[in-house]
């Protein structure tokens, strides 16, 4: 576990990417300890710039910015959580039946995924989240309708490993020896899916966080009085933030969302060359060539 | 004549198929929408202070539905919606009465087609001729610039584009904050007018590029990379032809075709796909029209927007299909 962690940290986007990380997930963890009340207006004097009390200064609401970033990660990160695990639950359960019964189980599942997938997904997305407004404004259902999402290409992944893996001898050996298909898929196939799983499960994190922040722009979404990235940025444009000189309002969330989305994609980077062998052995022996 | 039979009949099939059940799910979402334009409509007038007594407010909801198309079942509504489909009359916007729907979106089109048109074909070109040559010759800038690459592409258009609204157009004000010409322009042929519009244009045309040039340079980077390795590359590098020709006759030049594929998909995608650019430039053209009419539960537009989309969609899926032995000699039909 250690020499694999050293390995990884060779990498010196990885090792970039894990001291970010580490301070986001400190900031995380910080939120818990807020002396203020994420949601509470006028807690403190209005519009100061930074200072000592208020490192990142406080916003025309009365509200300080930097324990406002510590909630607004959370549960931006909540959201985006509770839609790639989801999402990837599904992907799999769908993508393992699909490939492993065959037939009109595998049609029928493809099809529904297919139209997902076809569908002009922008515009969806708006009109479906102006019809449930009111079930949206929860950081979970949201997560749960962006999950709904952004299952089909990855079951479709999973279920053109599945199908490879089905014809395989030891298929036929477990089978053959009397294994419940139930445990021939959790025992057998599950580790063989895991690198695919791990690495989209980054990558529709952030996915999920961007959508977020589409959806708080255009209005629709988590209730705006809930910090989350983005109902932040959307608050300070609403109440013209850059107009009164509220700088620091305004590119905190910009800056805190851009750092997060290059750190997903670095990780997801990282993991997934990782878990290639064939692109670890080329690095390996680049690193040969160099000494 | 063994195409046709084997190919382009069973391919039109499948595109009819599409088009059919694409264009029922547009008559079917707007309807699921929570507004009534009807109900819109009268709070509408209410909020501007007109008592109705309730005989007329019935008699006023009854004429507005008639005028609506919205009167009779859903499945005489459905009829209806094919027979205007195949007349080519979407009936007039519930929200800008009596405006027809066609009117509208050929006053928007113009703007969107525009745009995209043009940010698409050229992030295409620049991504295709610096991920091939960057793919190809490496060196310390191909990595500098993969570095920069990498950067830039995990940021969401959305933030992408705040952000150089803000430093091009509040902080160094370069160009406009928004808008598609100046206020209270009129459209004219001169040279004033051009500049003027092509000065509100290059702000969202720059961030669509940028983010298109992002996400195109490493796909065809990792192409590039693959060509490179081919038996013919290495051949003509043992020949000793020379490494310009061989970059651009030889590598860039097969490398394209998977590249040409996603140029058609995008162009596809460029009804639905600016609604985030213009909002936020609030750049008059379709996207925007769309967003309002989602707003107002324009059913009327929404469905005009929607079918000019799944058409443009399946359509120019269709002909990639078919072009695509023209641009690759590879492919055959058998």
């Amino acid at each position: 576990m250690f020499g694999l962690f050293r390995d990884l940290l060779r990498d010196y986007r990885f090792a970039v990417v894990f001291a970010l990380l580490c301070i986001i997930l400190s900031l995380v963890i910080l939120s818990a300890f807020s002396p203020y009340h994420p949601q509470r207006m006028y807690q403190t004097p209005r519009s100061r710039p930074p200072s000592w009390e208020h490192p990142l200064g406080t916003n025309w609401l009365g509200q300080d910015v930097f324990w406002q970033l510590t909630f607004a990660i959370r549960n931006s990160l909540t959201i985006a959580i509770v839609a790639s695990v989801v999402s990837r639950i599904i992907a799999v359960v769908v993508g393992m039946s699909a490939g492993y019964k065959g037939g009109i189980i595998d049609r029928v599942l493809m099809c529904m995924g297919d139209t997902t997938m076809v569908l002009p997904f922008l515009v969806v997305l708006i009109l479906i989240s102006t019809i449930l407004r009111e079930w949206v404004r929860y950081l979970v259902n949201l997560g749960l309708l962006l999950a709904f999402f952004s299952w089909a290409w990855d079951a479709r992944v999973i279920r053109s490993q599945v199908l490879s893996l089905r014809e395989r001898e030891f298929t036929f050996t477990s089978i053959f020896s009397g294994m419940s298909t139930l445990k021939l898929i959790l025992k057998q196939y599950l580790p063989y899916l895991l690198p695919v799983v791990l690495a989209t499960l980054i990558n529709n994190m952030s996915w999920a966080i961007g959508m977020e922040i589409t959806l708080a722009y255009l209005g629709l979404g988590i209730d705006p009085t809930v910090p989350t990235l983005g109902t932040m940025l959307q608050t300070a444009i609403y109440r013209q933030a850059l107009f009164w000189g509220l700088w620091w309002w305004f590119f905190t969330p910009i800056v805190a969302s851009v750092l997060l989305f290059v750190v997903l994609y670095w990780l997801s980077l990282s993991v997934s060359e990782y878990l290639d062998p064939r692109v670890r052995i080329q690095r390996i022996g680049i690193r040969n060539e160099k000494k | 004549m063994a195409f046709v039979k084997t190919y382009l009949i069973p391919r039109l099939i499948h595109y009819f198929l599409v088009l059919f059940l694409g264009l029922t799910a547009v008559f079917v979402l707007p309807r699921l929408m929570p507004l009534d334009p009807v109900e819109e409509q009268i709070a509408q007038y209410q909020t501007f202070g007109a008592y109705i007594p309730p005989e007329q407010l019935e008699q006023i909801i009854n004429t507005l539905r008639e005028l609506y198309g919205l009167k009779g079942t859903l499945l005489q509504q459905y009829t209806g919606f094919w027979r205007r489909l195949f007349t080519g009359d979407f009936g007039p916007s519930l929200a800008q009465y009596p405006t027809p729907v066609s009117e509208l979106i050929a006053s928007h089109l113009p703007w969107t087609i525009g745009l995209l048109s043009l940010t698409t074909v050229f992030s295409w070109i620049i991504a295709v001729l610096v991920g091939g040559i960057a793919g190809y010759y490496r060196g310390r800038w191909a990595e500098i610039l993969d570095d920069i690459v990498m950067l830039i592409r995990p940021i969401p258009y959305y933030i992408m584009a705040i952000i150089c609204l803000i430093f091009f157009g509040y902080i160094i004000p370069l160009f406009p904050l928004g808008g598609g010409m100046g206020i209270g322009r009129e459209f004219s042929f001169n040279l004033e007018t051009i500049r003027n519009i092509l000065l509100h244009g290059t702000l969202p045309a720059l961030t669509l590029i940028i983010v298109g040039v992002a996400w195109q340079f490493q796909s065809m980077k990792l192409i590039v990379q693959s060509v490179r390795a081919e038996d013919y590359v290495r051949y003509a590098e043992a020949t000793g032809v020379k490494k310009r020709i061989i970059a651009f006759r030889y590598i860039i030049r097969n490398a394209m075709l998977p590249m040409v594929t996603q140029l058609g998909l995008q162009f596809g995608f460029i009804f639905s796909g600016a609604l985030i650019t213009e909002m936020v430039f609030t750049y008059p053209g379709v996207g925007l029209l769309l967003y309002n009419a989602v707003v107002k539960a324009d059913y009327n537009l929404i469905m005009g927007i929607l079918v000019f989309s799944v058409v443009a969609v399946a359509t120019s899926i269709l002909f990639l299909d078919l072009l695509y032995p023209l641009v690759d000699p590879r492919i055959r039909y058998k």
